[in-house]
């Protein structure tokens, strides 16, 4: 079994099991913090999922796209729990 | 050689991954759910990240991954620092087996200023009070 196919039919199944998982919790969530939890959760497991594919398909640009994905994460979870707080803010 | 040490860098970062996965989906509790996922979840993709460092073994790779590491590290505690205190001035409630609440009476509801000592004045506080119909 070579490390492709270790990759291919272990790891990324693997991966995609727990992808399931965070998006029953996504759709499920009881709070709205939970749902955002998950979906910051979700990118963080699409960097992973990325490294592998290019490991598999041995082309290092889809780094690149994992860097932006990283960026973009952090990104939504400052403005969405910005937002949340602001809104039961009272002056 | 840089096979067995990519072979086990990536399955410990998968079962992190998994396990935050798991977490995610069985702990009771918003705050709970917010510590689980960050420590899990950003070692698992750590690690997957080191994995391929050492697959392509190249300057330009290396330093690309490990400033997505980096990155991933520096921004997961800031990001669930900022859920955390949103969720708790929602007034999201915690689990029924929950023992200690230590900021108590001690953020303001209007303002969101933190005091240091308790002030127990009742429109003040927001209310966190445990009750068992909670959706697990």
């Amino acid at each position: 079994m070579t490390l492709t196919d270790y990759l291919y039919y272990i790891i990324l199944p693997i991966l995609a099991f727990s992808v399931l998982l965070i998006v029953y919790r996504f759709i499920k969530g009881p709070s709205i913090a939970d749902k955002i939890i998950a979906l910051d959760v979700l990118i963080t497991t699409g960097i992973g999922i990325i490294g592998v594919y290019s490991i598999i398909h041995g082309r290092s640009t889809f780094l690149d796209t994992a860097m932006i994905l990283a960026l973009i994460a952090f990104l939504s979870t400052v403005a969405f729990s910005y937002y949340l707080e602001k809104r039961n803010r009272k002056k | 050689m840089s096979s067995v040490i990519i072979v086990i860098l990536v399955t410990l970062g998968t079962l992190f991954v998994l396990l935050s996965a798991i977490g995610l989906v069985r702990m009771p509790d918003t705050y709970m759910r917010i510590s689980v996922n960050t420590k899990a979840a950003t070692l698992g993709v750590g690690l997957i990240l080191v994995g391929t460092a050492v697959f392509f073994n190249d300057l330009s790779t290396t330093s690309r991954s490990l400033v997505i590491i980096l990155f991933v590290f520096l921004t997961a505690p800031v990001s669930a620092h900022l859920i955390g205190r949103a969720s708790y001035f929602m007034g999201v409630k915690m689990w029924r087996g929950s023992v200690i609440d230590d900021l108590r009476g001690k953020y303001q509801k209007n303002s969101h200023i933190l005091k240091s000592e308790i002030d127990d004045t009742p429109g003040d506080n927001i209310d966190h009070t445990r009750n068992d119909d909670i959706v697990k």
